[in-house]
């Protein structure tokens, strides 16, 4: 069982109401996207380091191999440059891999591979040939993750051509996205969120897809629009309930794809709130918060009624230990302080 | 002195081997080494025209290797070469053309000039892929491979790399992969002794790379890579093995570039090795050498010769020419591509 176990069935989300539809948790979501994808097409393998032990990469790959052979869905060894590039071979002939990780740190070993190769054949084989994998990590927090098993590292990535890049908030998002990016022509990197991983919501039966590149509303608000992915959009609904107790509206926008970004969907509602906080699970600097940040400055800086502001991770390395932690990561009231300070003005 | 001297036997054992190869594939292995040679001299010869604007990493003394591994390859098995890719691009067939308007920059160039010199590749023959990235092309040959095996598509993936290569963490990790697996793929190592003036001493440790690769579990040999015929009998020997569902297999063939690392021209002066290890190599150059070795076994090359080199000679200036007077890419051409449709 993974270490943080306790710690992510301890947390609480709202709960939807079964009777308005089927209730799944996000790991049943994404369980149930990789077996249809599986029986969907047969170029489609999984693999990934204990994919198929007991914990089945927190469950997600849970039951595959028996259903879909050992030549399908498979254990690797612990080589990630070299099973990142061993992908990318088996991509560029025909196959549809999903390599699984536990933790994106690991995904740094694989760079090399991801980034100066997988990332453009395509490019450089002036379209001779695609790449059609699908990269898979669940971000740390807590329990002792620490610097090293906690590293939100889509920042990193986002700068990086020829990547698209996925971070679903909702059990809905992340079986609607693994599906299309598995279908998806380009090398495409999901970041989960270890915490989301027990939330549950309304999931349809069967095979759908949701666009890669479009973002949703969340929310509808008058008074500022909040944009992130992934769990930070969780911290920000917390924040705009209590944000409304005290009669401030915010618009929140879930990206759900941070390459590439919607940003129709940001220009629409900066030009009706005039105000725009970024939150993000990574760090503030040269991430999604500093990208969209320049964004609005570059392009809708006549909407803006105020300074751009964010809420990341500070320039700091993970703290392992709980009581540092505290200090570490934003929080929903964090979120709250800056949108009242940021309304006043 | 001397660090990595010839140690092999050159054709001396092979007069009674001929009878088995027919001659004209004896005279297409001297045709196609010949025409490596020759293409990579025009291309040193022009080299400071500065119209190639691309590294070049020439594999002259280098040309049994590819020319004999690839005659033991089908069109439809593939090809993955690492940055010194000219061998491996004509040996497996790759079009001329195609190649010298990729060094000249031009949009019709085998990957539209995005690729460079570093990365040749032509689908339609087998000639797969190819990486800049020292190792980059290992996991992703193997990656290749996996898809044969799953698709069970007879295929067999050969990857050329150096005894550089050999040094990076994912040619292990490769051939582990590889050999958990049984894929269908050929590593071969062209051991040149050299990563551009670093010897093999500065890098490794005293061992053989072939016995290295075996302690993979991976079915390894040593070759002299000098020697065209025992370059082809080694891979062929490899492939009827995987054809027959064998495992991986591992070749090192010992080598020399006769050239510096990158460039036109010999550094050999600099002093990081001796003007005499290189010409002793030259000694038994893979063309020159096997081209006595026909000759001393009367299959008429010397009165076939003249024609060849004139008819290759001709080839050359033609492609030349094309690769010249080709278009070159438009600024929006530069858009396309970073993602697949
Ligand atoms: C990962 C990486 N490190 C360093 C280089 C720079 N480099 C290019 S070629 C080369 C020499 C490689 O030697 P070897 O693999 O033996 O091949 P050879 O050039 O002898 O054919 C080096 C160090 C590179 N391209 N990639």
């Amino acid at each position: 069982m993974p270490w943080d176990e306790s710690l992510v069935n301890s947390l609480v989300y709202d709960e939807p109401d079964p009777k308005q539809g089927r209730v799944l948790s996000y790991v049943q979501s994404l369980n149930e996207a990789l077996r249809i994808a599986l029986e969907d097409n047969e170029s489609v393998i999984v693999m990934g380091q204990g994919v198929d032990d007991p914990s089945a990469m927190f469950g997600s790959t849970k039951g595959l191999q028996d259903r879909f052979g050992e030549s399908r869905v498979f254990d690797t060894p612990l080589s990630e440059e070299g099973m990142m590039g061993v992908c990318t071979g088996a991509a560029m002939r025909g196959l549809r891999p999903v390599y699984m990780h536990n933790r994106p740190d690991f995904i740094l070993l694989a760079f090399n591979q991801l980034i100066t190769h997988a990332a453009k054949c395509h490019f450089m084989d002036n379209g001779l040939t695609q790449v059609p994998l699908v990269v898979w990590a669940a971000i740390g927090r807590g329990w002792g993750s620490g610097a090293q098993h906690s590293q939100a590292i889509q920042g990193l990535l986002m700068g990086v051509p020829g990547l698209k890049i996925l971070m679903p908030s909702t059990p809905y998002d992340a079986k609607g996205l693994m599906l299309q990016a598995i279908q998806d022509n380009s090398p495409t990197i999901i970041f989960e969120h270890r915490w989301l991983m027990k939330k549950n919501g309304f999931v349809p039966e069967g095979k759908y897809l949701v666009p890669i590149g479009q973002g949703v509303c969340r929310r509808e608000g008058e008074d500022l629009t909040i944009v992130g992915a992934s769990h930070a959009i969780e911290l920000a609904y917390q924040a705009s309930k209590l944000l409304a107790a005290d009669g401030v509206d915010v618009e929140i926008i879930d990206l759900r794809s941070i390459q590439p970004i919607d940003d129709q969907l940001i220009e629409d509602s900066i030009r009706k709130t005039g105000r725009l906080l970024v939150v993000d699970t990574g760090w503030a600097i040269g991430g999604v918060c500093a990208e969209i940040g320049f964004r609005a400055v570059e392009k809708w800086f006549s909407y803006l009624k105020g300074a751009v502001r964010r809420v990341g991770l500070p320039d700091v390395p993970t703290p392992a230990g709980y009581a540092l932690e505290q200090h570490y990561y934003p929080t929903a009231q964090n979120i709250v302080d800056v949108v009242k300070d940021m309304c006043r003005k | 002195m001397v660090q990595y001297p010839y140690e092999g036997q050159g054709f001396k054992d092979w007069s009674g081997a001929l009878e088995k190869y027919s001659d004209s594939f004896l005279i297409d292995l001297f045709y196609k080494m010949l025409r490596i040679r020759l293409i990579e001299e025009e291309i040193e010869n022009r080299y400071f025209d500065d119209l190639m604007k691309t590294p070049i990493h020439l594999v002259i003394g280098q040309e049994a290797t590819a020319v004999g591994a690839c005659a033991a390859l089908s069109t439809s098995d593939l090809l993955y070469s690492g940055h010194r890719t000219h061998g491996a691009y004509l040996g497996k067939g790759g079009d001329l053309k195609k190649m010298l308007s990729e060094m000249h920059c031009k949009a019709n160039g085998c990957a539209g000039s995005r690729g460079g010199s570093m990365h040749l590749i032509d689908p339609d023959v087998g000639m797969a892929w190819s990486s800049a990235i020292v190792g980059g092309a290992i996991p992703i040959a193997t990656g290749a491979a996996l898809a044969s095996q799953y698709k069970s598509d007879q295929n067999v993936t050969m990857v050329f790399f150096g005894d550089g290569g050999t040094e990076e963490g994912v040619c292990s990790e490769s051939l582990n992969f590889a050999s958990l697996k049984q894929l269908p793929i050929i590593f071969f190592c062209e051991n040149n002794f050299y990563s551009v003036q670093s010897p093999l001493r500065t890098r490794q440790s005293q061992r053989d790379i072939f016995r290295w690769a075996e302690g993979h579990g991976i079915n390894s040999s040593v070759v002299d890579g000098t020697n065209v015929l025992e370059v082809y009998e080694a891979t062929k020997s490899a492939v009827e093995k995987i054809r027959d569902g064998g495992g991986p297999h591992f070749i090192e063939a010992k080598v020399y570039r006769f050239r510096a690392h990158g460039g036109a021209g010999d550094d050999s002066q600099t002093g990081y090795r001796e003007v005499e290890e290189r010409e002793m190599w030259e000694r038994h150059c893979p063309v020159e050498s096997y081209y006595s070795f026909l000759d001393q076994n009367n299959l008429g090359i010397k009165s076939q010769r003249p024609e060849l080199q004139k008819q290759i000679e001709q080839e050359i200036r033609d492609c030349f020419e094309h690769a010249l007077k080709s278009p070159e890419p438009k600024k929006a051409d530069l858009f396309k591509y970073v993602y697949a449709d």
